[in-house]
């Protein structure tokens, strides 16, 4: 049946997934001193490491299909998921196994930028809008496009 | 290719509190009508649910916008130590004249927390249960959910 739908200048809609991964790391800056790491970086210096179970959630938005009704198929955007983070991050050491982290504290800010630059051109129905990335329930951080050239 | 990035980072925080809602310069009839059992002399108590997102560059020193080991316990401080386990309207200070709606909770704690140093205060987020969300930025002056 045809129903009204959803269409016209309104008709944006944002489409969540979510997928788990579980992952190490350890924070450490070379170029301070093992005081100044101790210091900025508390228990996360551990040079053991430790882990988390990270919760992802990708937002992509868009218009309905109006003949499918929908923004993008989810099973697509599923296994882009899977295969760009999923395959990179799920048990691995985020500091020595995933090659987008190289040279960088693997904070949830920075994973959560390196996630949107591994998805956002392989988005291919729809726009990326939304990266969250949850370290633990109570902790996570946001990645979009800077609306106005890079105010951040 | 991407351009370039926003990123915010967002902590969670709890404390539990009890409140009354009643405004003294209305009647107790007119009191109970527009606050129903909120407006129980005795008053009565939620767990609240707190998040603080702020927003800025991320250091790359430290991969971090704001490290939480200065963060936490500015929160801690400004907000959780003066509401956690205490009768808002009569133990802080600012709700001796205001009704301590999770409306006016949530922007008294952005109030209090933009005076963060580190970081911009991008928005204030409280749960007062779990049907119950109200956000304050300054952009957005203000936005408030309710469940029916």
């Amino acid at each position: 049946m045809e129903g009204p739908g959803v269409r016209g200048e309104n008709a944006m809609i944002r489409v969540t997934r979510k997928m788990e991964f579980s992952a190490a790391h350890f924070y450490h800056n070379p170029n301070f001193s093992e005081e100044e790491n101790r210091r900025v970086f508390g228990k996360c210096n551990n040079p053991h490491g430790h882990g988390h179970n990270y919760v992802l959630e990708v937002t992509v938005a868009g218009e309905p299909d109006p003949a499918t009704g929908m923004v993008l198929d989810l099973k697509e955007l599923k296994d882009i998921m899977q295969r760009e983070i999923g395959e990179r991050m799920d048990h691995r050491h985020l500091n020595y196994e995933v090659p987008e982290l190289a040279g960088q504290i693997p904070t949830c800010e920075n994973i959560a930028a390196a996630i949107w630059r591994l998805l956002e051109p392989k988005i291919g129905t729809g726009k990326l809008d939304r990266v969250r990335l949850y370290e633990s329930p109570d902790l996570f951080a946001d990645c979009s496009a800077a609306s106005n050239g890079g105010k951040a | 290719m991407s351009g370039a990035l926003k990123l915010s980072l967002t902590r969670r925080y709890r404390f539990a509190a009890s409140h009354r809602l009643y405004r003294p310069n209305f009647s107790v009839s007119e009191n109970e009508r527009i606050y129903g059992k909120c407006s129980n002399p005795y008053g009565h108590g939620h767990n609240y649910s707190l998040e603080v997102t702020v927003s800025g560059a991320v250091n790359p020193a430290t991969g971090m916008i704001a490290n939480l080991g200065e963060l936490d316990p500015f929160v801690e401080r400004e907000v959780v130590e003066a509401f956690d386990h205490k009768y808002l309207n009569e133990e802080v200070a600012e709700f001796a004249s205001e009704v301590p709606t999770a409306e006016n909770i949530c922007r008294e704690i952005y109030r209090r927390l933009r005076k963060f140093p580190a970081a911009r205060l991008e928005r204030v987020r409280i749960e007062e249960t779990s049907k119950n969300s109200f956000e304050f930025d300054e952009e957005i002056g203000g936005r408030e959910q309710r469940a029916p």
